[in-house]
């Protein structure tokens, strides 16, 4: 047994492991940790892979971002931790059968699929043209070239994500007094004080 | 050596126990939004599968794309979840039937 078999081994049981902690604890913050250790395993098996660049991209942008973004929420958001079976029964049986269905089909057509992917001649992006290069400038060298346009286009995405996320959850409250620069900056003295000049015992109309 | 099945069938179970996760959890929509990570990250782990074994970086750039989509469903996602919750009080699937679907 090699290593790279034993690995992939240890980093599939782990991560089979650890997605099923995460949709059957009871204790959100729990599955967001098993998320993160899901991906780790994840990063793993993209090592095994030699995707060097996608495995550290995995840890960063998940691990780093997503997975403690969803800890944030967790944690400002404050769940009930909810302990009646009654709920989890009820949609057992139907979650039970698609779950059964869907991994009976799909293990029975990979077993029984020879995938024979030596004879195929047409290759894209072929990685023999890039055998004196790292994966990340590999895949640098046709991100930038011959995907430019997705790339930018995710970058879109992504602005409209971000911009949606801030839309989403601005509020302005009501009843808050904040300070209007522009306002006090506009106040001339002509506006707000009048030269009055009294009589003696008549006073002033305000 | 390892085999391009079995990459595949590690992918097929995650990506069932990501769909039992959305049909089994009624507890809160977080863990729905987890599971649909799972489910991404699966898909990730065929796309760079069938790249190594078939010898083209087309797969990894793909995955690429499937990351950036997945984290700004992620953000949305969380947006949403917080609001409301601010609105409704609750985030507990039961209790989500203002469209009364």
């Amino acid at each position: 047994m090699t290593a790279s078999l034993l690995s992939f081994y240890i980093f599939s049981t782990v991560i089979l492991l650890s997605s099923l902690m995460v949709i059957t604890s009871k204790n959100p913050v729990h599955s967001v940790l098993f998320l993160i250790l899901t991906f780790f395993n994840g990063a793993g098996l993209f090592i095994i892979l030699h995707a060097e660049f996608l495995a550290m991209i995995l840890i960063i942008v998940y691990v780093g971002a997503v997975a403690v973004l969803f800890l944030f929420v967790v944690m400002m958001l404050d769940f009930k931790i909810s302990l009646d079976k009654n709920n989890i029964l009820q949609y057992l049986p139907i979650g039970f059968f698609v779950g059964v269905v869907f991994i009976s089909e799909l293990i029975i057509v990979l077993i029984n699929t020879k995938f024979d992917l030596s004879n195929i001649q047409i290759l894209v992006n072929p990685m023999i043209k890039f055998e004196n290069l790292t994966n990340t400038e590999a895949i640098g060298s046709i991100l930038y070239t011959d995907y430019i346009l997705y790339f930018q286009l995710s970058g879109v995405i992504l602005l409209v994500a971000m911009i949606g996320s801030i839309v989403l959850t601005l509020r302005t409250r009501e009843g808050v007094k904040r300070q209007s620069i522009q306002s006090q900056l506009d106040r001339k003295y002509k506006s707000t004080i009048t030269m009055v000049d009294p009589k003696s015992n008549e006073g002033v109309d305000i | 050596m390892i085999e391009l099945n079995q990459f595949l069938i590690l992918s097929a179970l995650l990506f069932s126990i990501g769909v039992i996760g959305i049909f089994l959890n009624r507890k809160n929509v977080i863990i729905i939004l987890m599971s649909i990570e799972i489910i991404l990250l699966s898909v990730n782990i065929n796309l760079v599968s069938f790249s190594y074994f078939l010898g083209d970086l087309t797969g990894q750039i793909i995955s690429l794309f499937v990351l950036t989509v997945a984290a700004a469903e992620a953000a949305i996602g969380l947006a949403i979840l917080v609001i409301y919750n601010r609105n409704a009080g609750t985030i507990e699937i039961e209790k989500i039937n203002s469209l009364k679907g």
